[in-house]
């Protein structure tokens, strides 16, 4: 019976089938922050019970922490240092692998567990939080949950879960110049709408995923959740192994050759059938910006705000029209005519470094405007090492841009920084209202289109290389 | 933890029919302040159930600060309510309010597995029936009340109409008997025990780290 990456990751980690339609999942990994681990850990203790494999548990401060130059545990979210005190402490008591706030290694969980190598290709892992499935691009089975469930995580080993249908998404054709994975992904959510993927395991696939470095593929499977997606996978291929090879956790010896043999059975069999597919043309993506207050709410740049008549559906009709009030833009603008008040580069979808390298090859010799403000937030410690080693963090800077210590950042606010009242240009993944602060309108775009748009303080797509 | 069993329960209804209401609508990440589930609930809806930010004032125009609506414990909802965010403290912020059960034509998953998980009854009811229930409810929120009864999985509204819904077997056990998940999983040790055995020969790699 021929089977799917998404059947045979299933088939491995099945420890038992307890019936009503349930599966009894083994996690190979579990990964914690501050913000929702800390609570999860917490209320396991006060149960009286105890993490089953500490050793295969870990834990980063990315949430809460400060990302201005020279923190410590202070922040600027009120009660904030609650939650990184509650987190250390736990992670203490309870024997699990804590990257804490100054450790070189520290970074947003979703960011370091791939560059560390703590998951790899064919593991299950779980983290309370949604974006866990960015894991999924090393063609691990990468899944976010709640506290709750974090808690029965810990004590287990295990989940119980009912089975995801499989999807595939082929991406066929040539990516043109100057469209990011980011467009590639924010343009298939605005096509098939934001439930397109509920209750499914989503494969991308296709020419365009191939020849797709691994970074670009997180940032793809990042965004599966803001399609409804249990999870996004690509399968493992040459660049996964590479990408892995010799990473901190990777395995190495016999260990690492047994590894390699069994990541090169993960991969859809030729005749496997999906519950669903889907197509896109990447000839006919153009790099696309959000005009809304959800994802699928995207256009390309350049061309116009809908007018919410356009659309047949009453229900899409209304959330356009409350959408354009929120954002204070009138049917019809021009993407072009939409003056921003900030930018920012960071966030678990856009802050490694290859997407710091993509907005610095534009912002080199340029200066953002000057009405705007911009942040570069690396997604980890080890992201802002290695771009401060080419220098990258010059560039940013003679821009205009902050660079900061790395974490999640103003991708959300928490009550402290914030994006409150200004109209924003975002490399994050959620324009949801209020996410960057009260009032804040975000749109939502690739590094790229970040740093063109804070150059020309309109929003822009990076102008084509001659 | 042991969630509150769901068995039946009437309660007046509230409807917030948009589509896509997401977790950070539901409880915005900086009225979490606490490393708790609980003092959630004054947070609930804040960016549209408050004037300001951070305020207590109530907006009047929001459904929830708006007369028998104020006493609600269902909410009917539009398509794909709770996406988002993981955050739990979205469904702790609903418990806290009274909220006992959302009816949607669908909902985000993780939000939904985390309502089963405390005592919250997340129900797939599809536009058209959620419509008639909206348009009866709205004509006297306080008299037309609905009573879902999770053991026959039908919701009783005006008289002599049934609503039949779906949902899984094993929510519903759950549900129904308000479990503890782990201890239902710690019953099962023995076979975690014997899949990690024989996975650490095919695997070993997963398990032995540096």
């Amino acid at each position: 019976m021929p089977e799917t990456l998404f059947d045979k990751l299933w088939r491995i980690h099945r420890v038992a089938d307890p019936g009503q339609g349930e599966c009894l999942v083994h996690l190979d990994r579990i990964f914690l922050h501050e913000r929702t681990g800390s609570v999860a850990l917490l209320s396991l203790e006060q149960s009286g019970r105890t993490v089953r494999s500490p050793e295969r548990v870990f834990c980063t401060m990315d949430h809460i922490v400060d990302t201005r130059p020279g923190r410590g545990d202070a922040t600027s979210v009120p009660h904030g240092a609650r939650f990184i005190a509650a987190t250390r402490d736990s992670a203490r008591r309870a024997g699990i692998r804590l990257f804490d706030v100054n450790d070189p290694r520290q970074g947003i969980g979703h960011v370091i567990a791939a560059e560390l190598g703590i998951v790899l290709p064919g593991m299950s892992v779980v983290c309370p939080d949604s974006h866990t499935c960015t894991l999924g691009a090393l063609g691990a089975l990468a899944w976010g949950i709640g506290s709750t469930e974090a808690e029965h995580a810990l004590a287990t080993g295990t989940l119980r879960v009912s089975r995801p249908g499989s999807m595939r998404v082929s991406f066929d054709g040539c990516v043109p110049a100057g469209v990011a994975p980011k467009d590639l992904i924010v343009h298939l959510i605005s096509r098939f709408g934001s439930r397109a993927a509920t209750g499914h395991a989503v494969e991308f696939a296709g020419p365009a995923i191939e020849a797709m470095p691994v970074e670009g593929r997180a940032t793809l499977c990042n965004m599966a959740v803001e399609m409804g997606a249990f999870t996004g996978l690509v399968a493992p291929d040459e660049r996964t192994v590479r990408y892995v090879r010799g990473r901190e956790y990777a395995p190495t010896g016999g260990l690492w050759e047994q590894a390699t043999r069994h990541w090169s059975g993960l991969h859809s069999d030729c005749d496997a059938r999906f519950d669903r597919e889907l197509r896109v043309d990447c000839a006919a993506i153009a790099p696309t910006v959000t005009w809304g207050t959800n994802p699928e709410q995207a256009v390309p740049i350049g061309s116009r705000v809908p007018d919410p008549d356009s659309f047949a559906d009453p229900h899409q009709a209304r959330a356009a029209a409350r959408a354009l009030k929120y954002m204070d833009l009138a049917p019809g603008t021009p993407t072009d005519a939409i003056r921003i008040d900030a930018a920012f580069i960071g966030s678990c979808t856009n802050s490694r470094l290859s997407d710091l390298r993509a907005a610095a090859g534009y912002l080199k010799g340029r200066r953002i405007a000057p009405w705007v403000r911009a942040l570069c937030v690396p997604g980890s410690s080890s992201v802002k090492r290695a771009a401060e080693a080419e220098g990258l963090h010059e560039v940013f800077r003679r821009a205009g841009f902050e660079w900061r210590e790395a974490g999640c950042s103003l991708c959300f606010h928490a009550g402290g920084e914030s994006f409150g009242g200004q109209r924003v240009i975002s490399s994050t993944n959620r324009n949801f209202q209020g996410r960057q602060g009260p009032g804040a309108r975000t749109h939502l775009g690739s590094p790229l289109t970040v740093a063109a748009s804070a150059c020309r303080g309109y929003i822009r797509a990076a102008e084509p290389i001659a | 933890m042991k969630p509150q069993p769901f068995t039946v329960h009437r309660g007046i209804a509230a409807p917030l029919l948009r589509r896509n209401i997401d977790t950070d609508t539901i409880i915005p990440s900086r009225e979490i302040q606490l490393v708790s589930k609980q003092g959630l609930g004054d947070g609930l809806f804040a960016g549209w159930r408050y004037r300001t930010p951070g305020s207590r004032d109530p907006d009047p125009d929001f459904i929830l600060n708006r007369g028998a609506y104020r006493d609600a414990s269902i909410l009917l909802a539009g398509a794909n309510f709770g996406c988002g965010s993981s955050r739990e403290h979205a469904v702790w912020a609903l418990g806290e309010f009274g909220i006992r059960a959302v009816l949607a034509p669908s909902f985000g998953s993780i939000f939904r597995n985390n309502c089963t998980l405390n005592g919250i009854l997340a129900v797939v009811v599809d536009e058209a029936a959620i419509g008639r229930l909206d348009d009866w409810v709205r004509a006297d929120p306080r008299r037309n009340q609905l009573e879902i009864n999770l053991e026959n999985r039908l919701i009783a509204w005006k008289a002599g109409e049934l609503l039949a819904f779906e949902i899984e077997p094993a929510n519903r056990k759950l549900l129904l008997q308000g479990l503890d998940g782990i201890a239902v999983t710690l019953q099962q040790a023995s076979a975690i025990d014997e899949f990690e055995a024989a996975d650490r020969v095919v695997r070993p790699w997963v398990y032995r780290l540096p």
